[in-house]
This record gives structure tokens, C-alpha cells and sequence, in this order.
């Protein structure tokens, strides 16, 4: 039947062309793409839709920055005294120059030229701890002081601040990373004297991340230490002009018809009533707000910036492993781009933080 | 002979070697990559969430069933209806469509062998299990009953495991984002050659509109409920006027990822419609691209309406103007597609199969959940209606009558694609009638003592109300064994159900060119491209008892002209 031959010759030459197309495939593509120009534009749109995921993720925040920015503007220029802007200009220089290696070691990747990525991306996550320890001086020092958010707020302007320059938060917080710092040292040696080279090398890498923690740890305590004079003078200066805000709020607030302003404002004004000015320090529990919203944002981002280390990492094994080819170099692409803005995040961060005048 | 050996095997039931039976074990299951497995366990977990938020409103609907207090104390209520609520929302609803039928019809659909990102596929089942798992300490711990908007300032007070619960959602949130995004990439990049955006199935253009939602809105849940947490657990004073934070921050916040998220649960529902309603009328749908724009435009709006929710909670009085205009625009892409649906229906060849009872009962039912939101929308007439009962019944049409009749509309209609078997069609039909008459018995009432002034949420109420309350009842009864027998039908389908053939419906879009149950690979053959609802472009075949695609013939390069052999001599 001639109908039935057409109709078998039609279904066969779709099978066949089927089976033929599949041999293409190369060592890097996945089985459900086509070709590795599509697999590279689905990543690389996957990653922006990601990052525009992050950025309403963090937008949250920014609102209830603003919003409360806007509600209560004497509580953020007077918390911000707080915060030591040379350490945060500081990282953020150490962030910027860390999306420079970062940039750099993408179009490494893209030349093929593995080695070049595995150093840059290394120095990329040596910044990234780098910032982290600087962080944690200046986290721990918040919290010596009784800088906390919200009902934990415990700062009192008038008392002495004598506290050891390296605060038991600190060790706290250097602890995990001494411990990872000790197992890649460890393993990097071992591993290099078996003769597993690519192994050892991935270990000494993170071993080196990790003194960079511990450098950041450094580089905060002795500007902490080379500061602690002029600070006590500058805390001092800065409890009267708390004192000061809090004998105006209560004539500023009056004026505002919004219920629960009203409410804090006749709570303020009760709490600056009953304390003399000046015998015992009033706490104005709304600057612990603030630091709030100040934990929230820099805590994410320091999350941001581990996530980020853990992704560099796996970065960095591959490139060790010199698996970047000219065409395929996508994963150092799109955690490039991860990188990119968190350091774009705390670009914002960093002025809407520590420099509000 | 060869070809009905091979047209069988390609187009036909696949007796062995499909997707089910490609591996065995219980880790190839829960570390499968293959898109259409996941949406085997995704349904699992879907069905089971219905069941038990279901079970949770049987229990509220009995208690209500007399004014007093009956078998349930007040506490005891208030965590019926909590637990009813934010199952049903984040475990069953928001999930359903996308997750199931999604995941199994959409990389089908572009002719693709699996979604854009298989791992992030598997990753976003894992997180929505994780997330399920929070609800179950939940249900352990000491409950929750802030109601499912976990709303300030009694979310941060009450003694509820109000972490575990929002954790959960926390987590359910990432499993949506990674499905969006993935669907969202999946539709961009690997669509097939010849199917431009205005030849995709219109299922695919709702998909993709709620994935744009999911990326959008959700981060924003993600970061409320995570303040949320922090609050509880620090005080942060963020949401808390003593600190000067403000509690209506948070009902911002929150509306501004849940209106969208109702677009998220009603789109991919809308696009299911579009979708069978072309095959079971076996007409061109009517007006594709107004069907198709429509659910962009619905997806865009959904972001600027989130005021309406707080129309009565103090926001400035401009700013309830506006939401409210801006709420009543979202009527006219609905409307469009009701209208465009009608169209498609009028004079078509209506074949009467389950999936075709449920696409006209959602048609009813969402025009009249719709309708309904008119009259809150509108500032007057929501100050009495807001928080009684007409709330209630207008979004359980919506959300019931709308996205949950249409997702078992789908599972009839996709059923034979993925178990290989045709349900029992007199069965279907007869449980479709008790879901619609159940449904109706259960929420009309509740419009009419809403507006008779009803509040929600209530333990007790007053006599007048009671043969409301009644009739409500005796219906959610009834829609309870109606959902339970259609998903029986199903079961029962799953395991004894006649043999279904690759295209039983006649259907042109391309996941009907497979074997059913599909292979591993989806496809044994190059599929062939045409217009999703160009029912020419399937021929009615014997030999496999349903629908081939025509193989079109190659004609675009003229034949070769036979050269003259050059003359030797």
C-alpha cells in the first residue's frame, strides 16, 4: 500500500533525525539542551532572575529603612555616631577592590586561562573574609557597648566604657573560623605530602581565605586600639546631645496626629521626666531600632558575603581542576555576577549606614 | 507491519519504557531529576495538604453547624481555622497548579526534554517538603492561631509556635521562587524553532505570568516573615509602636507579597481553562492573544492593588482611593478572558467529558467569586461587608470554585499523559456535579448571612444565622465526598483505567506527540511544530486508537531537476 510506505518513510525520518542530533552533544553540556550557546543564556538568565529575586529580598528592608529614617530622623543621625566610619570605608574598599579580581578572573575564565581564575578568585575570597573579620570587630565592639537592636538595647551614654580591647564576642566569633582555618591548614598538608595535588592546593586556598579573616580580625583591633582615647571623648560628647533630643521629643511629637507616635512620644516624656538630666542616663530605647534595622541589613549581607565564599570556593576547585574553556566558563560568569552585587548591596549600605549627616 | 509496530510506539500507550518504570527504587524517586516525576511527588504532597486542610474545615464546618460551642473550645477554634487556612495557602493552593501540572505539561509543551534547571527543580520538591515539615511541628508543638496573615501586633505576643509556622512559609516561598524562575528561563530559552511567543499553548502564557509574579512578590514575603521572626525572637521593635515601629508596616509588607500570590494562585488556573477549553470544544480558541496578553496584564496590576486589604485598618484616605480604582481595573483583563472563553464555547463542537464539566463550573463560579470582589473593591460598600462572611465566600469561589476546579479539571484532562490510563468517564462526570452542587450549598449561603452582617472568624454567633450556617455545612459535607471521589476516580483510574493512547483528546499541542506514559526522554521523535489549537494538524489514527500528528510534507525547496548526464563521446 503506497499510503502506509509514505506514512512509515515521514515517522522514521523524525526518529532519525533525533538519534543523529544527539551525538553533538559535548563533555559540559547537559542532556536537555541543545547546543552551549542555550545552556550559557539559560544560566545566565537564571542568575539575573536570581539576583532580582535578592534585590526585593533586601528592598523589604530598605523600605522599613526609609520608613523609619522618615518617622524618626533624630534617632539615625544620632545612632550613626556610632558606627566608625574609617572600618566601613574601609571594607568598602576591600569590597571594591574584590569585584576588580572578581571581573578579572571571569574573563580569565573566558580565555581559558585556569590559573589566572584560581588566583584571582582566591584573592576575590580572601577580600570577602577580609571584610568579614573587620565586621566582626565591629560587631563585637556593638555589643560590649550594649549596642543591641530593639528591647536588648542597653547603651548608657554616661557610663565608662573599660572593656578589654579584645572582647570575648570577638574570640566568640573568631572561633569557627580558627577551627576551619586549622582543618585546611591540616588537610592541605596532608594531602599535599600524599601526592593529591589538586586536593591539597583547593585546601590551601581556604587556608589562606582563612587568614584573611583573621587579618581583617587584625587590621579593626589595632585601629580600635589606636582609637580608644579620642573614643570615650566622642561617646561623651555624644551623651549630651542624646540627652538633648530626648528634652525636645516630646514637643515635636505633640504636634504629629499619628496614635502610636503619640503613645511613644508620652513614654519618652515620662522617662525624661522621672531621670534628672544628667544623674542617670535616660536609655532611649528607640535608637535600638536603629541598630534593628542596622543588624538586619549588615547581618544579611554578612550572610550574602559567606554564601558568596562557599560559591567562590567551588569556583576555585574548578578552576584548579582547570575546567574553564573558552566555551564554558558560565558558572564563573554567574557567581561573578552573585558577587557583583553584593558588593553593589553594600555600595548602598555603606553611605545609608555610616554617613548620614 | 513496521509502521504500526513504530507508530504505536511512538504515538501510542507505551507498554513499557516510559517515565514510571524507566528506574525502580525509592531514591530513584526522590533523587530524580526527570521534570515529570517531580510532578508525580509534587501532587503526592498537593493532595495529601488538601486532604488534611480539608479535614480541618469539616471540623470547623460541624462546629459551626449549632451557634454555641459544641466539641471545640474557642482556642481550639481559633487553630482550626489558622491551621485550615495556611495549609490551604501555602501547601496546597500556590503549589497546585505549577507544581504538578506545570512541571509535568510545561517542558513537554516546548518540546523540551526537561525544564531549564533540573536540580533547582528537584531542590524547590525538597524545600516544599521541608517547608510541610514546619507545619507538622506545628501541628505538634503548641499550634498557631494568628489566623494564616500571622498579622502584627498578636503574632508577636501570642504563645503559638508562631516560628515554626512561619519558617515553613519561609521556605515555601523559596521552593515557589525556584520554580517561577526556572519556568520563567525554561519558556525564554528553550521554546522550540517555529513556536514564536504568540504561538505557545496558552497554558504557558499563564505559567509564565505567575512565575513572573513568584519572582517578584515572594523575596518580599520571604523578608517579612523573617523580620517577623526576628521580632519574636529579639524584639527588634520594627513592627512594635512602643519602639516606635508600626504594626501596619507589616500588613504592607505582607499584602504586598499576598494580593499578588492570589494572581499566583488564580493565573495558572485561568490557564488551564484556556487550554482544554480549545480541545474539549475542538474549536480555534477565540481571541488567543487577548487570552494570552490578559494574563500579563493581570500579572502587572496584581502588584498595585495590595491597599484594598486594608481599606479599613487607617491608611490614608487617597491612598484607599486609589487601590481601589486601580482594583477595579483588574476586572477588564478578567473580564476579557470570560468573555473570550464564552466565545470559544458559542458554536464550537462541545464534547462533553469531565474536563469540560469543570472548565464550565469554573467559568460560573469564578464569574460570580469575581463579581463579588467588585463590591469590596468598592471603598462604600466594603466598610460593612469587610470581615464577614461575604469575604469568605467571595474568595472560596475564587480560589475553590476557581483554581481548585480547575486544577482536577486538569488532572482528568492530563491524566491519560501521565498515568497511561482513561479515568471512568460517568464517574468523573457524576463527582464533577457533586463538587459543583456541594461547592454552591456550601459558600452561597455565606454570601447572604455576610451581608446580613455575619462577621468571620467567629466561634459563636446568634440564632438567625443558624440555617445558614446549616446549609453550609450539609454542602462542605458534600463537596468533601466530591473532591474525595474525584481524586478516588483518579486512583482507581491510575491502576485499572482503560489504556490511554499518546493523544486521546485530539489535542495539538505537543505534549500530546508522546507515547502515554511518556519515555524518560519525553520524546522518541522530533516533534513536529504547528499552532497549539490547529486541530488539523492531528489525523484521527486506528492503529493506536487516537490522535497522530500529519507529518507536513516538505515542500519549501523545489525538487531537484534530474541533471542531464554530461554526454560522453
Amino acid at each position: 500500500m503506497a499510503t502506509t510506505n509514505v506514512v512509515r518513510d515521514e515517522y522514521s525520518e523524525l526518529v532519525d533525525l533525533e538519534h543523529s542530533h544527539d551525538h553533538e552533544h559535548g563533555q559540559f553540556i547537559a542532556h536537555h539542551f541543545h547546543s552551549a550557546e542555550q545552556q550559557f543564556d539559560s544560566g545566565k538568565l537564571g542568575i539575573w532572575l536570581f539576583l532580582v529575586t535578592e534585590v526585593l529580598f533586601f528592598g523589604g528592608l530598605f523600605v522599613a529603612y526609609i520608613i523609619y529614617r522618615y518617622n524618626r530622623p533624630d534617632v539615625f543621625i544620632d545612632a550613626h555616631h556610632h558606627l566608625d566610619t574609617l572600618l566601613g570605608g574601609l571594607n568598602t574598599i576591600v569590597l571594591l577592590f574584590s569585584s576588580l579580581t572578581m571581573a578579572w578572573g571571569v574573563r580569565a575564565a573566558q580565555l581559558g586561562d585556569n590559573r589566572t581564575t584560581a588566583i584571582s578568585v582566591l584573592a576575590t575570597m580572601v577580600c570577602a573574609a577580609l571584610f568579614l573579620g573587620v565586621k566582626a570587630v565591629e560587631y563585637s565592639h556593638k555589643w560590649d557597648l550594649g549596642l543591641l537592636p530593639g528591647n536588648l538595647f542597653s547603651y548608657d551614654p554616661l557610663a565608662k566604657h573599660d572593656h578589654a580591647l579584645i572582647s570575648n564576642y570577638l574570640v566568640m566569633l573568631c572561633v569557627p573560623f580558627g577551627v576551619l582555618l586549622l582543618g585546611f591548614l591540616l588537610g592541605a598538608i596532608l594531602n599535599l605530602n600524599t601526592g593529591k595535588k589538586l586536593i591539597g592546593q583547593f585546601y590551601g586556598g581556604m587556608a589562606i581565605t582563612m587568614l584573611g579573616y583573621f587579618a581583617g580580625v587584625g587590621v579593626g583591633v589595632l585601629w580600635m586600639a589606636t582609637m580608644t582615647p579620642k573614643h570615650d571623648s566622642h561617646d561623651d560628647h555624644h551623651a549630651a546631645v542624646v540627652v538633648a533630643a530626648d528634652a525636645v521629643r516630646p514637643v515635636v511629637f505633640s504636634a504629629d496626629d499619628a496614635a502610636p507616635k503619640v503613645e511613644t512620644a508620652v513614654v519618652d516624656g515620662a522617662a525624661a521626666a522621672e531621670a534628672p538630666a544628667g544623674s542617670t542616663a535616660p536609655l532611649d530605647k528607640s535608637l535600638g531600632v536603629f541598630f534593628s534595622i542596622y543588624y538586619c541589613m549588615t547581618g544579611l549581607h554578612a550572610v550574602h558575603i559567606i554564601a558568596g565564599i562557599a560559591a567562590l570556593a567551588w569556583i576555585f576547585y574548578r578552576s584548579l581542576a582547570a575546567q574553564w574553556r573558552p566555551d564554558y566558563f558560565g558558572p564563573v560568569d554567574f557567581v561573578g555576577l552573585y558577587w557583583h552585587l553584593v558588593d553593589l548591596i553594600w555600595i548602598y549600605l555603606f553611605p545609608l549606614m555610616y554617613l548620614i549627616r | 507491519m513496521a509502521t504500526v509496530t513504530q507508530k504505536q510506539q511512538l504515538f501510542g500507550h507505551a507498554p513499557t519504557n516510559h517515565y514510571l518504570d524507566a528506574s525502580r527504587g525509592v531514591m530513584s524517586w526522590i533523587f530524580t531529576l526527570d521534570h515529570k516525576r517531580i510532578a508525580i511527588m509534587y501532587m503526592y504532597g498537593v493532595i495529601l495538604s488538601l486532604f488534611l486542610a480539608g479535614i480541618f474545615a469539616l471540623v470547623l464546618r460541624l462546629e459551626l453547624y449549632t451557634p454555641g460551642p459544641w466539641f471545640l473550645t474557642s482556642a481550639q477554634y481559633n487553630q482550626m481555622f489558622t491551621l485550615h487556612g495556611a495549609v490551604m495557602v501555602f501547601l496546597f493552593i500556590i503549589p497546585s497548579i505549577p507544581a504538578i501540572i506545570g512541571n509535568f505539561v510545561l517542558p513537554m509543551m516546548l518540546g523540551a526534554k526537561d525544564v531549564a534547571f533540573p536540580r533547582l527543580n528537584l531542590a524547590s520538591l525538597w524545600l516544599y517538603w521541608a517547608g510541610g515539615f514546619f507545619f507538622i511541628v506545628v501541628l505538634a508543638t503548641s499550634g498557631l492561631d494568628t489566623g494564616w496573615t500571622f498579622y502584627t501586633p498578636y503574632s508577636t505576643t501570642t504563645s503559638t509556635n508562631v516560628i515554626a509556622a512561619t519558617l515553613g512559609a519561609f521556605i515555601l516561598g523559596f521552593s515557589s521562587i525556584f520554580t517561577g524562575l526556572n519556568f520563567i528561563v525554561t519558556i525564554n530559552t528553550m521554546r522550540p524553532k517555529g513556536m514564536t511567543w504568540f504561538r505557545m499553548p496558552l497554558l504557558l502564557w499563564g505559567l509564565y505570568s505567575t512565575s513572573i509574579i513568584q519572582v517578584l512578590a515572594t523575596p518580599v514575603l520571604g523578608i517579612t516573615l523573617l523580620l517577623l521572626i526576628v521580632e519574636r525572637l529579639l524584639k527588634l521593635g520594627i513592627f512594635d509602636p512602643a519602639y516606635g515601629g508600626d504594626p501596619l508596616l507589616y500588613q504592607h509588607f505582607f499584602w504586598f507579597y499576598s494580593h499578588p500570590a492570589v494572581y499566583i494562585m488564580i493565573l495558572p488556573a485561568m490557564g488551564v481553562i484556556s487550554e482544554m477549553l480549545g480541545v474539549h470544544c475542538r474549536k480555534e480558541v477565540f481571541g488567543y492573544k487577548f487570552i494570552a496578553l490578559s494574563s500579563v496584564a493581570i500579572a502587572l496590576l496584581g502588584f498595585l492593588v495590595w491597599g484594598h486589604h486594608m481599606f479599613t485598618s487607617g491608611q490614608s484616605e487617597m491612598a484607599s482611593l486609589v487601590f481601589s480604582a486601580i482594583t477595579f481595573s483588574v476586572a477588564v483583563p478578567s473580564a476579557i478572558k470570560v468573555f473570550n472563553w464564552l466565545c470559544t464555547m458559542y458554536r464550537g463542537d462541545i464534547n462533553l467529558s469531565t474536563p469540560m464539566m469543570y472548565i464550565m463550573s469554573f467559568i460560573f463560579l469564578f464569574g460570580i467569586g469575581g463579581l463579588t470582589g467588585l463590591w469590596l473593591g468598592a471603598l462604600s460598600t466594603d466598610i460593612p461587608l469587610h470581615d464577614t462572611y461575604f469575604v469568605v465566600a467571595h474568595f472560596h469561589y475564587v480560589m475553590v470554585g476557581g483554581t481548585m476546579t480547575s486544577l482536577l479539571g486538569g488532572l482528568f484532562h492530563w491524566w491519560p499523559k501521565m498515568s497511561g490510563r482513561m479515568y471512568n468517564e460517568p464517574l468523573g462526570k457524576l463527582f464533577c456535579l457533586l463538587v459543583f452542587i456541594g461547592f454552591n450549598l456550601t459558600f452561597f449561603p455565606q454570601f447572604i448571612m455576610g451581608s446580613l452582617g455575619m462577621p468571620r472568624r467567629y466561634h459563636e454567633y446568634q440564632a438567625v444565622y443558624q440555617i445558614y450556617h446549616q446549609l453550609s455545612t450539609i454542602g462542605a459535607f458534600t463537596l468533601g465526598i466530591g473532591i474525595f471521589g474525584a481524586v478516588m476516580t483518579l486512583v482507581y483510574a491510575w491502576f485499572f483505567g482503560r489504556k490511554a493512547s499518546g493523544n486521546p483528546w485530539g489535542a495539538a499541542t505537543l505534549e500530546w506527540q508522546s507515547s502515554s506514559p511518556p519515555s524518560f526522554h519525553n520524546f522518541e521523535h522530533r516533534v513536529i511544530v504547528s499552532a497549539p489549537y490547529d486541530f488539523s494538524s492531528v489525523v484521527y489514527d486506528e492503529s493506536v486508537d487516537g490522535y497522530v500528528p500529519v507529518v507536513p510534507k516538505r515542500e519549501a525547496a523545489p525538487a531537484p531537476q534530474p541533471t542531464p548526464a554530461p554526454v560522453s563521446n
